[in-house]
């Protein structure tokens, strides 16, 4: 068994699977569940002055007949009293020692207001803090959540104010609803951030009934725009924790959250530079035993690739990412096309001629059997027949050799300037 | 769709042994398993013996970690491959798949096969034994049963030798059970895994002739008796000594074992119409019989046969002759069988069991040209070795607790067919697996006086 144990900015955990702030950690009761299941930390649902919610709070997209692709919620942070959610963390924390449990804190943005709501949580025992300025509906209304998260200049102040009585870590968690999130990621470590985690829900509404014409979901005849996650998301929260990641000014650790459902999930999102994961939609769409193939699928992987420890994966793939400027346009990469493996669906032909470049052409070979032909010359390499091919190994993108020696477009302009200066 | 091979070769009826269903390909198997909804307290778990937890192995399928899903099947269920294979997946998990409701089962048979064919493809170790509690168990007989109960008492960390009276291990599995249908090498594999946890199997070793009872009952601390079924009762008619009159279970065994006579030509009928019957009259259609006729004194209600394999002997070309009852089996004057007098039957007035008892019709003997007559009609018992072991037993079923299999004698426990029949239990490798794991757990609780950690 490799070493599944994980360290965040101090948080040790079993394993890198943790719940996110969400339904699933709203109570003892499920948290306690969740960790005889195998999860290896949990962030409780979020803290805060209790609040209000509506009844009709979730909807969920199906793509193709596959149901939950992406999720959306209008529900706020925990409406349960303060008081009662701190003695069932006590006690949590005290049947299960060795599992990372992290208060979610949202308060009003008041130095005051965050004091004293580190000090009685930090009371019960908790294994850090993680600093909600992510939630984009309700909470942002009152000047919380995503409304604070979204100016870089208030998410420094809270996270300072935090960090002035904090005795754990501290992670700030950020919402994706921004245009760079690494502006907002360095506030956080200016303010003294032990770690971030990202991302929190994406603004979204998710439908219209076709025949009432209300909005999905409905409250009583009205609609509000929701936070968006689940499958749909991850390829967002991926970029955002790389680019996090790669950033020399945010050099503390990642929680990686957006659609994660899998053990390869979670892998892709440690080697773009997260520490572990966390986990909503997935387990809210199956149950929390999900788990146990996540650790089980990440353990045989390691095993496979002869990692004695998940945490070699950190940041593996991080080198990896850079900006358009730095990719080799001398690089040329062309489809073929492996006729034996091919099943004439011709998907791969009429993707590329109506809206690639004409490149695929349908051929009768002498037996009369028809099969199709990249003309190579005229292939840019764009991968689009491949996405749309159905059939694993009919169409191989291949590496040419080099016509030209590598150069990327920062280095063409700079010989160009070089040319202009003479 | 996975395409299946029934085309049949006159010529080479060596390629009509090749297993008939394919294994799904990588898209398939993704496919499928990404339409399993992943149920809670599925039903399918409940509806398999060994209790598989087939929504986490297909899930561990559909995120291509195929080692932990076999391995999630092996735990369940030593045989998983077998089963896999052999189970009637129509009564029992598929059977119970909540889909069937609104769409199609999932194809719980052909992923758990997906799973445990990469496994043998792989062929890396799924189980470790567990520490040496320096105890030891016999077990008579290498089938389902006694492998099932090896495998776990070796995790326990017991000290187990396998006495099996044939060259291989295996029991039905590797001789009793088609090969189109099973081949050899899936539960040899099976019984490999099982030696790797340091398990003896000896082989060759026939208990009551090789070994006596008394001394396995010495030599162990506890004992399980897994030796199965023995073979065709007589039908007691005339002429069942001629040449040309086999047993079934001799019969497919032969096909396993030895080069394959072709039948090129010959018209046979099997007697029977339970599970060996179908895989006898198969066996003959694709060894390339002329017509294979199975004739069953009940109706197509009474048949023990799976309707899937009903279905399957349909389409291999074998005819149905029910209501029908030999008599009296005619020979040429080589002394080979030529015809076979029958006659024909109607369903009198129901039994004690409830079973309507088939009556001859006076006056409607008939004969038919037949060149082969196999009988396929059940299995006898193995009377003597249960005698030499002392145990309790109603006409060779040995008697036991429900619960923890125990039998008659302390520290003898008993599994699989030796302890089915008399309306106890029934004659399939994957509840033949389950008790098994029964038996071992019995022992373990029974002997054990420290749990031993497995791994
Ligand atoms: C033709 C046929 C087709 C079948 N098809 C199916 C099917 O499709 N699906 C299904 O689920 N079930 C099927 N079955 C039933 C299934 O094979 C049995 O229920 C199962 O094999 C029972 O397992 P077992 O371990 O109890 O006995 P067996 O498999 O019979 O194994 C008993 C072993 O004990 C050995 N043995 C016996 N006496 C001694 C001795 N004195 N000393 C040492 N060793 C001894 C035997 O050689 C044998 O290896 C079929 C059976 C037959 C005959
Ligand atoms: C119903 C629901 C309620 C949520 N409530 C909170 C919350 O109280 N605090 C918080 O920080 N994030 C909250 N989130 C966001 C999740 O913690 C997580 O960031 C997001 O769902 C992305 O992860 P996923 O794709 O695994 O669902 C909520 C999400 C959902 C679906
Ligand atoms: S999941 Fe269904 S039953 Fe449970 S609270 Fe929501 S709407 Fe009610």
């Amino acid at each position: 068994m490799a070493d599944l144990r994980t360290n965040l900015a101090g948080i040790t955990s079993p394993n890198p699977f943790w719940l996110a702030s969400a339904p699933p950690t709203n109570s003892g009761y499920q948290v306690q569940r969740a960790f005889e299941a195998g999860w290896g930390g949990a962030v409780w649902k979020t803290l805060g002055e209790p609040i209000i919610n509506t009844s009709a709070r979730f909807a969920a997209i199906s793509f193709q007949g596959k149901k939950v692709a992406g999720f959306n919620n209008i529900e706020l942070i925990t409406d349960r009293p303060l008081d009662v959610n701190l003695k069932e963390i006590y006690e949590t924390k005290k049947r299960f020692p060795h599992h990372a449990i992290i208060a979610s804190l949202m308060v009003e943005p008041k130095q005051e207001k965050w004091h004293e709501i580190v000090k009685r949580v930090e009371d019960v025992g908790v294994d850090g803090l993680e600093l909600n300025f992510g939630c984009p509906h309700g909470m942002a209304e009152r000047g919380m959540g995503a409304a604070s998260g979204q100016q870089p200049d208030l998410v420094q102040a809270q996270t300072t104010w935090a960090k002035e009585v904090a005795k754990t870590p501290v992670i700030v968690k950020l919402t994706p609803n921004i245009t760079d999130i690494t502006v907002t990621a360095r506030a956080a470590v200016n303010g003294g951030a032990d770690a971030i985690s990202m991302i929190n829900t994406i603004n979204s509404l998710m439908g219209v009934d076709l025949d009432s014409w209300q909005t999905v979901p409905s409250v009583a005849g009205k609609g509000a725009h929701g936070g968006y996650c689940g499958p749909a998301v991850k390829p967002i929260a991926l970029n955002m924790v790389a680019e996090c990641a790669r950033h020399p000014a945010i050099a503390v650790p990642i929680s990686g959250i957006g659609g994660v459902g899998t053990w390869q999930d979670a892998v892709e999102f440690m080697l773009m530079g997260a520490t572990g994961v966390q986990v909503c939609t997935a387990a809210m769409h199956h149950g929390f035993s999900i788990v146990e193939d996540m650790i089980d699928g990440l353990n045989n992987y390691l095993e496979e690739k002869g990692l004695a420890s998940v945490s070699e994966l950190i940041g593996k793939s991080v080198a990896n990412y850079s900006e358009w400027g730095n990719l080799d346009l001398n690089y040329r990469t062309v489809a073929s096309i492996n006729t034996d493996v091919c099943i004439h669906c011709n998907k791969c032909h009429i993707a590329c001629e109506d809206t690639s470049h004409q490149c695929i052409e349908r051929k009768i070979a002498l037996d009369g059997t028809p099969f199709l032909h990249v003309r190579e010359e005229d292939c840019v390499g764009c991968n689009l027949c491949s996405i749309v091919c159905p059939e694993p190994g009919a169409i191989d993108m291949i590496t040419l050799p080099y016509e030209q020696p590598p150069m990327t477009w920062n280095e063409r302009q700079t010989v160009l300037a070089t040319y202009k200066g003479k | 769709m996975t395409k299946s091979k029934n085309l049949r070769s006159l010529v080479n009826v060596s390629d009509n042994f090749r297993e008939v269903e394919c294994g799904l390909t990588d898209v398939e198997a993704s496919d499928e398993a990404n339409r399993c909804l992943y149920c809670y307290d599925a039903p399918c778990i409940t509806a398999c013996p060994t209790s598989i937890n087939i929504p986490s192995f297909i899930k561990s399928i559909a995120t291509t970690n195929v080692k932990g899903a076999a391995k999630t099947i092996m735990t369940a269920n030593p045989i998983g491959a077998s089963c896999a294979r052999v189970c009637p997946t129509e009564e029992l998990c598929e059977g119970a798949c909540v889909l069937n409701h609104s769409s199609k089962p999932i194809l719980i048979g052909k992923l758990q096969r997906y799973a445990t064919d990469w496994a043998m493809k792989r062929n890396e170790p799924l189980f470790k034994a567990g520490e040496p509690n320096g105890r030891s168990v016999a077990i008579v007989g290498s089938g389902p049963a006694g492998l099932s109960a090896a495998r776990e008492l070796a995790r326990f960390g017991y000290k187990v030798t396998i006495y099996e009276a044939k060259s291989e291990a295996g029991g039905l599995n590797t001789y009793g059970i088609v090969s189109f249908r099973l081949p050899p090498y899936v539960s040899l594999w099976e019984a490999q895994q099982v030696k790797a946890l340091g398990v003896t199997i000896k082989t060759n070793t026939a208990v009551g002739k090789d070994i006596a009872a008394s001394e396995l009952m010495k030599q162990y601390d506890a004992v399980v008796i897994a030796c199965g079924m023995s073979h065709v009762p007589m039908l007691g008619i005339e002429g069942e000594t001629l040449s040309g009159v086999h047993d079934a279970i001799r019969f497919v065994e032969q096909t396993k074992t030895e080069p394959l006579s072709s039948y090129v030509g010959k018209k046979v009928a099997v007697i029977g119409a339970g599970n060996t019957a179908i895989d006898a009259a198969t066996c003959a259609m694709r060894l390339g019989a002329d017509s294979v006729k199975i004739l069953y004194r009940r109706t197509v209600e009474e048949m023990t046969a799976y309707h899937f394999e009903y279905e399957f002997a349909k389409q291999e070309g074998v005819e149905f002759r029910f209501l029908t009852s030999p008599q009296k089996i005619i020979a040429n004057e080589r002394g080979e069988v030529k015809e076979l007098e029958c006659v024909r039957m109607t369903l009198g007035e129901p039994d004690a069991k409830g079973r309507k008892a088939p009556v001859a019709v006076a006056g409607s003997e008939f004969t038919m040209d037949v060149d082969i007559v196999i009988k396929a009609i059940g299995q006898t018992r193995h009377h003597a070795l249960i005698e030499a072991f002392g145990l309790e037993h109603h006409h060779g079923v040995v008697a036991i607790d429900q619960h923890t299999l125990q039998t008659s004698v302390a520290n003898v426990f008993a599994c699989g067919d030796v302890i089915f029949g008399d309306g106890q239990g029934e004659a399939m490798v994957v509840s033949a697996a389950q008790q098994g794991k029964v038996v071992a757990n019995s022992i373990h609780q029974r002997l054990a006086s420290r749990q031993v950690t497995t791994h």
